[in-house]
């Protein structure tokens, strides 16, 4: 849904995401970095298991929480990519709505 | 416990910073609590470090904005990046957690400079993925040089929502139409207030330059746009919206939703202190003077959190601020505090010209013509328009009440998103006018803790 201005190598960070491996510019925000790879949605709700994806971007809106190195709920949009990250989608309520 | 700042300062966006770099330059031992990775705040995301070229995609009403965060890093002011604020409380007690770890700080004087947030605009379908405010865009741009990559929508009203679409053509993005939903005959009514906007420096040639450079990329402008939706079943597909009486559809993968800002009001509804409704701005807002003094003696505002009035001011404001601030305690005196604000108060004056003019010619659609009962109002808890109707048609008389019998407003986001909206909501409901609805009341921590961080942060303590 975005694409970079200008190509992050040579000093891009590597990062997985969903388990698929990801080259991005260093200092940029997860939620970014979701976004340039293409990977939505990055979180099912845990009330009804919409699709949800950053939104705001600034720390407000909370829907782009997703699942870091085996923590949950952490906010994409806040959180500077790490090389050796690994990010995937938060699911909140599987196909047959159990938490 | 460590040594107690003489003034903290809540943001590093350009209140945050002028501030800041004002205080400890008259000595005072500062620090600067920011959520994101660099200063610069949303004005100035990313501006000491971003990945763009100087010349090309933003003008420089962005790269302006370097030189201070520079001298922020450079000021002796101990600025701590990362940082996530969830208490404050009214002893100059600041809950924060950073890098994982929570703690308490301690400060003398607190200034919150905590800027705005784009309005919240519900309507059928702002949850799916694909939509996204203005704003957000211009953060991926600034922060991560990234541009919208196929078919963009922009929708709502305000100077952002210009100035992202003119950033955007230039990275060049693609916009498949800027839907105008200004309501009918707001320039008409905002032309008597143009001469006053004269006396303020800079903004209507700069609106000329945004509405000339959008004519001139022949981007599709459509006036008059009502009732917007956004249809998909995973991610967005495509745009529906009203325009000259006709129902319009247009596909799209990316829709930038922007209908104006409104002051972040967290902690200082968090804090008590008192709140007025500010008409021509249609949104709640602290009140203060023009140092930024609150009722609380400890507390002082600056920037756009204190009332919307934009970036240019808030820089006079922030520095206006730690004056006062370092007046209060004891570092100068008033005499001195009034002979160092002199430029900076007739500067701020200047600025305040553009807003009766600016609020009037961009006023805000209301969300409540768009909404369906099915729009989710709360995204957190997934509470609908119908969920909040009912529950009013129940006896519910306040957002409190809703929140109470819905969950709207529970969620993580801690009604940052449906505060306002589901005020406005409970007015319309109750035939009662919106300055008579007030916001959700606010509770610590601010922010998801982890019972980790609360334990590890009692021990600490004890220690």
């Amino acid at each position: 849904m975005f694409r970079l201005l200008s190509d992050p190598a040579p000093d891009g960070v590597m990062l997985s995401l969903d388990g698929r491996s990801v080259l991005v510019p260093p200092g940029i925000s997860l939620a970014a970095a979701a976004l340039i790879a293409g990977l939505l949605p990055t979180r099912r709700t845990a009330v009804s298991g919409a699709p949800r994806a950053p939104y705001c971007m600034i720390g407000v809106c909370y829907d782009c929480l997703m699942e870091v190195d085996g923590v949950a709920n952490v906010q994409a949009c806040l959180t500077p990519v790490r090389p050796g990250m690994a990010a995937c989608t938060q699911r909140g309520l599987d196909a047959a709505g159990h938490v | 416990m460590s040594e107690p700042y003489d003034l903290a300062v809540i943001g590093a966006g350009p209140a945050g910073a002028a501030a800041a770099v004002q205080a400890a330059a008259l000595g005072l031992r500062v620090g600067v609590l920011d959520e994101q990775q660099t200063p610069g705040g949303l004005l100035y995301h990313s501006v000491t470090r971003s990945p763009l070229p100087r010349d090309g995609v933003l003008d420089d009403s962005y790269w302006e904005g370097a030189p201070l965060m520079q001298a922020l890093l450079h000021s002796g002011a101990e600025y701590l990046p990362r940082s996530s604020v969830w208490n404050i409380d009214r002893d100059g007690g600041i809950g924060v957690t950073r890098d994982g770890q929570a703690q308490i700080v301690h400060a003398r004087h607190v200034l919150l400079a905590t800027g705005a947030i784009e309005r919240p605009h519900p309507f059928p379908g702002w949850t799916l993925p694909g939509v996204m405010t203005a704003g957000a865009a211009q953060v991926l741009l600034k922060g991560a040089g990234a541009v919208p990559s196929s078919r963009v929508v922009l929708a709502g009203t305000g100077p952002l929502l210009l100035l992202a679409a003119t950033q955007l053509l230039r990275a060049g993005a693609t916009i498949m139409a800027l839907l105008d939903m200004a309501p009918p005959g707001a320039n008409l009514r905002a032309a008597g207030y143009l001469p006053r906007a004269l006396q303020a420096p800079g903004y209507l040639s700069k609106g000329l330059a945004l509405l000339g450079a959008i004519r001139r990329a022949r981007a599709p402008v459509l006036r008059g746009a009502r009732h917007l939706r956004a249809t998909g079943t995973d991610r967005l597909e495509a745009v529906e919206f009203v325009a000259r009486g006709r129902r319009r559809h247009i596909p799209a993968d990316l829709l930038l939703v922007h209908v104006g800002v409104i002051p972040n009001t967290v902690f200082t509804r968090l804090l008590r202190i008192e709140h007025e409704w500010n008409a021509r701005q249609r949104c709640w807002q602290p009140v203060s003077d023009e140092w930024g003094r609150t009722s609380l003696p400890l507390l002082s505002l600056a920037g756009d959190g204190a009332g919307i009035q934009g970036g240019w001011a808030a820089t006079h404001g922030g520095r206006l601020a730690a004056l006062d601030a370092a007046r209060a305690l004891g570092r100068i005196n008033r005499a001195e505090r009034d002979h160092l604000a002199v430029a900076d108060r007739r500067a701020l004056r200047r600025h305040r010209a553009i807003r009766p003019f600016l609020d009037t010619y961009f006023r805000p659609p209301s969300w409540l013509d768009d909404a369906a009962p099915d729009t989710v109002l709360c995204r957190c808890e997934e509470v609908t328009v119908g969920d909040v109707r009912v529950a009013v048609a129940r006896g519910s008389r306040d957002p409190n009440q809703v929140k109470a019998v819905t969950r709207c407003g529970m969620g993580p986001c801690q009604s940052r998103q449906c505060g306002q909206p589901l005020a406005q909501l409970v007015a319309a409901e109750t035939g009662m006018p919106e300055h008579a609805i007030p916001l959700h009341r606010l509770r610590a921590p601010l922010r998801p803790l982890s019972i980790g961080e609360l334990a590890a942060l009692q021990t600490r303590d004890a220690a």
